[in-house]
């Protein structure tokens, strides 16, 4: 058995949710690598057990084609003999998987967490629903299995034994219509990235009150290095911008700790602070969802409770 | 320009979500049922286009009859033409469904269709995909900003901190995240026209996909219920120490 797996790179190295892929990849068997760059990461290929690794160069094809990568990965899973074609669950590894899955008329499974080979061309395989607040035990039948692992769920380990990898230079066949729709790339302004790895997040919810309640949980997000996220309640109403907004429509964070101030917990806000490793409630209400998924609570209102925890803070501050 | 949308009727879930006992569906004895966010906003994107720059919005759901309900919350919101493509309740796949949107397509001139990006459900993040495939047409995914003219659409999103801008010819299709646009309100004489409006109906054909659910379930949490360190400014020191435990106090 051999799985082909889009890897994707972070500066130079495998992205984390990529390496996830891999440690999925290495459980159906011998595991093949595909890479869209100049400079392969050889290292932690092989210690994640990857044999073989293709390198698409970009004097082959440059720049972020979903389609164009699709066609790559259709032709190295037919040459290479893959019985599954894996990426992340990225935007990207979802997109090119989509598109893999058209052009080869296959059938195609988002955001898994497990896949065990069943007997014959069947997949047995558990994939997130309502992004991971359900899951959706699966059967795939195909001839080659097509599937993204969840971003969140299978840990990222390196193999027992590290191999060596063989670097394959690969020079693809496209067509012109692989390459009409290419992204252009300039840099972005913070909001979004700076949310999904802060290290602390105050979140703000309806509790808040208004569009101008949000400078205590400023104050306090910045005393603790953090930034502030909102509830979909406070981008609906228009109070704070979309790019602020925790949940399943928004970002999904893994703080190591998340201060939800306000937010009584609506299930599609849980899907994303569930990777948060501490939470703390801050509510008025003893019965609101949000404290069946916190650690501790403050039963009280954010606006007597946030200005009190600032003024500890700069107090244990001050010599 | 004519736009199509493509909307999808799920179950609104608030504080808890759970599962029928067969194993099969999300229970929803207690809860509505909404246009999946996404597409409220695909929507209103739709809306605004022709607002601006004349033409008309149809919008369509694969579904059960009773997803005629979205699709007059969507008229509510501005589009003017209603499409149920109506199923026998058993869950259309992507394949089944891209193939379905796509005989409504060719029967007609559009020259845009939009999605959402995944519906919040089933999560399969492709059929627009699939779509774009069936029709022979551009697609760009996951747009967080859209800019329109006669010759084409620039479509954009963020990704690793880095903004991506896709140029695509029309026809095409485009699938879009919420935060795209803020959805209004519907108006009353929007609700009182949706009400009245026709809905144009069809029977797809069902078919049966390579990958098929077995059941949900609701995971296993680690989670249990919060420990209460006190009531308002009093529970202060409590947690101070706690954060100095957790060693996210520098």
């Amino acid at each position: 058995m051999t799985a082909l797996v889009l890897v994707e790179l972070d500066g130079g190295e495998p992205a984390d949710a990529s390496l996830r892929a891999l440690t999925l990849a290495r459980s159906l068997g011998d595991v093949n690598a595909v890479v869209f760059a100049d400079a392969v990461p050889q290292d932690t290929l092989g210690r994640y057990g990857v044999t073989d690794a293709y390198v698409i160069e970009t004097s082959a094809l440059d720049g972020y084609a979903p389609q164009a990568w699709a066609r790559v990965l259709a032709g190295l899973a037919t040459e290479t003999g893959a019985n599954a074609v894996l990426a992340a669950g990225t935007d990207r590894g979802n997109e090119v998987l989509a598109h893999l899955g058209a052009i080869t008329g296959l059938p195609m499974a988002a955001n898994c967490t497990l896949v065990t080979p069943d007997e014959g061309r069947t997949h047995r395989l558990v994939r997130h629903r309502w992004a991971g607040l359900l899951l959706e035990d699966a059967v795939m039948e195909a001839p080659v299995a097509l599937f993204t692992v969840a971003t969140d769920s299978v840990a990222a380990v390196s193999a027992e034994t590290p191999s060596s990898v063989q670097v394959h230079a690969h020079k693809p066949e496209l067509a012109e219509a692989d390459l009409v729709v290419q992204a252009v790339e300039s840099p972005a302004g913070t909001g979004g990235a700076s949310l999904a790895t802060a290290r602390v997040v105050v979140g703000g919810g309806r509790g808040v009150g208004g569009p101008d309640g949000f400078a205590p949980l400023e104050e306090l997000a910045g005393l603790l290095g953090g930034v502030v996220g909102v509830s979909r309640v406070v981008t609906s109403e228009g109070w704070r911008p979309h790019k602020q907004q925790v949940g399943q429509t928004g970002t999904k964070i893994t703080p190591e700790l998340y201060l939800a101030c306000g937010i009584s917990g609506a299930i599609q806000h849980i899907a994303g602070c569930a990777g948060a490793k501490h939470i703390v409630a801050i509510n008025t209400d003893p019965g609101a969802p949000i404290l069946a998924h916190a650690d501790y609570a403050v039963i009280g209102d954010l606006h007597q409770v946030i200005p009190a925890l600032i003024e500890a803070l700069r107090a244990r501050r001050t010599p | 320009m004519e736009i199509l949308v493509c909307i999808k009727r799920v179950p609104t879930v608030g504080g808890k979500i759970a599962v029928t006992p067969d194993g099969q569906e999300v229970d929803t004895r207690a809860s509505g049922f909404s246009i999946s966010p996404h597409e409220e906003c695909a929507v209103e994107e739709a809306v605004q286009i022709t607002e601006r720059d004349g033409g008309s919005v149809s919008v369509l759901t694969l579904g059960p009859e009773a997803a005629i309900e979205q699709l007059r919350g969507a008229l509510a919101l501005g589009a003017h033409r209603a499409v149920l493509l109506e199923t026998d309740g058993r869950e259309f796949g992507p394949i089944a469904t891209a193939a379905a949107i796509a005989a409504e397509v060719r029967a007609h001139p559009y020259d845009l269709v939009l999605l959402g990006n995944e519906a919040a459900d089933t999560g399969d993040y492709q059929v627009g995909v699939r779509l774009a495939h069936e029709l022979g047409w551009p697609v760009a995914t996951g747009i967080k900003s859209l800019a329109v003219s006669p010759d084409g659409v620039v479509a954009r999103r963020e990704y690793r901190g880095v903004e991506e801008a896709y140029s695509l010819p029309l026809p095409a299709v485009v699938t879009v995240k919420e935060g795209i646009n803020l959805p209004r309100y519907p108006s009353l004489p929007g609700r009182l026209r949706a009400k009245r409006a026709a809905v144009d109906r069809s029977s797809p054909a069902f078919g049966a996909e390579g990958l098929r659910k077995q059941a949900l379930r609701v995971p296993e949490s680690s989670q249990q219920q919060a420990e209460v360190l006190g009531e308002g400014v009093d529970a202060v020191p409590s947690l101070v120490r706690v954060l100095e435990e957790w060693g996210v106090l520098s």
